[in-house]
């Protein structure tokens, strides 16, 4: 008697159309028929937009010449993007000197480089930034055994990317001490700071810029005297620790009464707790939300043009005026646009990888 | 009094001390410079001759008003714009937020592509763009594009036909306000029933019918009681018709495409919040796709959309003083005239301040309403 075991037959192969490219085509694009309907809408809306575009970008534009070869053509003119690139990183700065905002640009990177990589304690981090913005104040503005550079003569992207990173680096700190204020059992500090920092957040960046250019002087006894750029500085400072002291609040309140307790039970004093148990947690919790802010006050500082500073989207809109190369203005905004683009999508990208590894040491 | 609190008090005390010597500090030498520099001070200003031009006005302007009337207008503007943004942005927004979960591959990534690059632009910027630009190269006023009938595209502006009431339109008004309350009245009495019978009333269909059947039989009964004036091209300019100025457009369109990435992001982020489960388990139950959008999905998605679009709603107040930087009349840009002119800034800025604390607590009031209609209620 022999033995047989049960040959089940070989699958079937599935049924045409159920796998590979067709599967993935039906499902993502030819669902049902409102999907193919959106579908074939979608394709005719790209096509009518990104083959005018295209040309205007690539085809039709000019990379090399001058404003008359750009004239005839059609498309875009980046020979005239080249030509006054110097003047949109570096404004009015005198150019033989302009090695020193260069090098102030690649310790920026650099200090960047080493924070997004981790490669050094928070503690030396801080420090490091901090150093960085006295150096590039030192570098830029010259002194101390460089030839000075008043700030009327900031300006482009070196400006932009000054009046962002010491608004920041200046408004984390006070945005601290903004959200523990608010959150202070004293009655009138906590009263005080929740007025300074509604009080901001309800009012636009543009009047506080006002505020400051306009006000700060009538503040100030005589004698002391601020350029427009520190002045700005200060009111984007001011509006920038508002909503960071929000930010922050929303960790420190995200903290368990528990790590309190504890802290309290081991007889730490309220600025030991705070400062060694409740804000490096609260902080590690928004940092993607920090990140954020910065983003939002690297667009904000654009603002600053409308009391006649010259960044980098105001040097965009005068380079526009250039009686050599008139009626480019379509290329320089879309140029900065492009940088601001670059800068802040991947700062954004860099918030949510934070967020990942935030979230897979927590899990 | 225990040491502690005393401790407490005594602190405070010395804290508000210091705070009420700063601000004496500096009241004396804002005195004392506002004498030095020969500003006037005190709202009396107000009532003196402005002599500002304004162009774009919804209530009667001339520069020979007074600069309470100016300011009127600037606040005016600055209201009416931000109604007009948070309008479209919050269709930009839902359209696009529901086309990033649409499912539709293509339609995702356009979505997609679109709030990326418009969230990570300055607002200024797009603005600068628009108006400098997209609405300088429109066709000149003789060659006006016609987009629609009647309706121009030029440098100038767009222009549109004005519809002119005539007599009996009251009665229109009138028949629109009926339907309202009727619609209104409708489905309170259909919830009543669901609550005691059970049974589902097509509410919102219904309403439809009732809001869009009454007013247009009363506008046929009266005799179509209403007039459109067209543009007409004449010389150099049109005539007649209404006319949105480019900077108006620019400011409403710019902050409209802007702050609607954001709300698309809300939105996107809301509806993806909803549990997989109970859309699965909606369907297992019988529902049909109308029904679990409207009942599972739409009521928990807004419990996190609402609140942050209500953020959105505020910046996008805020931000529609950017109209300065392009020309447009409002609050602010009107206000900085008259700095530039008799130099009381101080003043200017507190009314400024009141303003927007003022428009931001309304939303936030408005929405707070809405919230609550939507949270979970506990029992």
């Amino acid at each position: 008697m022999t033995l047989s075991v049960f040959q089940p037959a070989p699958d079937l192969p599935p049924p045409p159309g159920q796998t590979g490219l067709w599967r993935f085509v039906r499902e993502h694009f030819f669902k049902d028929a409102t999907s193919s309907v959106l579908t074939v809408l979608g394709l005719l809306f790209i096509y009518s937009i990104a083959e005018p575009l295209f040309s205007w970008f690539f085809l039709d534009a000019v990379f090399v010449g001058d404003a008359k070869t750009c004239n005839q053509a059609d498309g875009a003119c980046w020979a005239f993007v080249g030509s006054q690139v110097k003047l949109f990183l570096f404004g009015p700065f005198p150019r033989d000197i302009l090695w020193r905002p260069s090098l102030a640009g690649g310790l920026l990177a650099a200090v960047f480089a080493v924070t997004a990589l981790r490669l050094v304690s928070v503690r030396y981090m801080v420090l490091l930034w901090c150093a960085l913005v006295l150096v590039s104040y030192w570098l830029i503005g010259g002194g101390y055994g460089l030839q000075p550079v008043p700030s009327t003569k900031w300006g482009g992207l070196m400006l932009t990317l000054l009046l962002a990173v010491v608004g920041i680096l200046f408004s984390v700190p006070i945005g601290i001490m903004l959200a523990l204020g608010r959150r202070s059992k004293f009655g009138t500090i906590s009263f005080l700071s929740t007025a300074i920092i509604e009080g901001t957040r309800g009012i636009p960046l543009i009047t506080i810029i006002f505020m400051a250019t306009i006000l700060l002087p009538l503040f100030l006894s005589d004698g002391v005297q601020l350029g427009t750029v520190f002045r700005v500085q200060i009111g984007i400072i001011l509006f920038s620790s508002a909503y960071i002291a929000e930010v922050v609040r929303g960790g420190l309140q995200s903290i368990n009464r528990g790590q309190h307790e504890a802290a309290n039970a081991l007889g730490l004093s309220y600025w030991q707790t705070t400062g060694l148990v409740i804000l490096p947690q609260a902080l590690a919790k928004v940092l993607s939300p920090l990140i954020g802010r910065c983003i939002a006050l690297l667009k904000d500082t654009t603002l600053v043009i409308v009391i006649g500073l010259l960044d980098f989207l105001g040097i965009a809109k005068a380079a526009a005026q250039n009686p050599e190369w008139l009626g480019f203005e379509a290329e320089a905004l879309v140029f900065t646009a492009a940088v601001f683009w670059v800068m802040c999508f991947g700062l954004s990208r860099y918030g949510r990888s934070l967020e990942k590894t935030g979230a897979e040491k927590n899990h | 009094m225990t040491i502690r609190s005393f401790y407490s008090f005594a602190l405070q005390f010395m804290f508000m001390a210091l705070v009420v010597w700063a601000i004496y500090a500096l009241m004396v030498t804002t005195k004392a410079n506002l004498e030095a520099r020969d500003v006037e001070s005190g709202f009396g200003f107000l009532s003196q001759r402005a002599g500002i031009p304004i162009n774009v006005s919804l209530i009667d302007y001339s520069p020979s008003d007074t600069y309470g009337r100016a300011f009127l207008v600037g606040i005016i503007n600055t209201i009416y714009t931000a109604i007009v943004v948070i309008i479209l942005a919050t269709i930009i927004g839902v359209l696009m937020g529901v086309a990033q979960v649409s499912g539709n591959l293509l339609i995702t990534k356009i979505a997609e592509t679109y709030v990326e690059i418009l969230r990570n632009v300055p607002v200024l910027l797009i603005l600068l763009f628009i108006y400098g630009v997209v609405l300088a190269g429109l066709p000149s006023v003789r060659l006006a594009w016609e987009f629609f009938p009647d309706g121009f595209l030029t440098q100038r502006g767009v222009y549109f036909p004005r519809p002119v009431p005539l007599k009996g339109f009251n009665l229109v008004i009138l028949a629109m306000f009926a339907a309202v309350v009727f619609s209104v009245l409708f489905a309170r009495w259909a919830k009543n029933k669901k609550n005691q019978t059970g049974h589902t009333l097509p509410v919102i269909r219904t309403n439809l019918v009732i809001l869009l059947v009454i007013p247009a039989v009363v506008f046929l009964l009266a005799g179509q009681p209403l007039e459109w004036d067209a543009p007409v091209l004449r010389g150099f300019n049109f005539k007649g018709g209404m006319k949105l100025t480019p900077e108006f457009v620019a400011l409403v369109l710019g902050l409209s495409i802007y702050r609607g990435a954001f709300i698309a992001e809300n939105v996107r982020s809301g509806i993806l919040a909803v549990p997989k489960g109970e859309i699965e388990a909606a369907k297992a139950i019988g529902l049909s796709p109308n029904r679990i959008i409207r009942s599972i999905t739409l009521p928990q998605a807004l419990r996190t959309i609402i609140p942050a679009t209500t953020n959105d709603y505020a910046s996008l107040v805020k931000d529609s003083s950017l109209a300065i930087a392009i020309g447009f009349a409002d609050m602010v840009s009107i206000g900085g005239t008259m700095i530039g002119q008799n130099g009381q800034a101080l003043e200017v800025i507190a009314i400024w301040m009141a303003v927007y604390l003022t428009i931001n607590l309304i939303i936030s009031v408005l929405m707070n309403l809405a919230n609550s209609k939507f949270q979970i209620v506990e029992r």
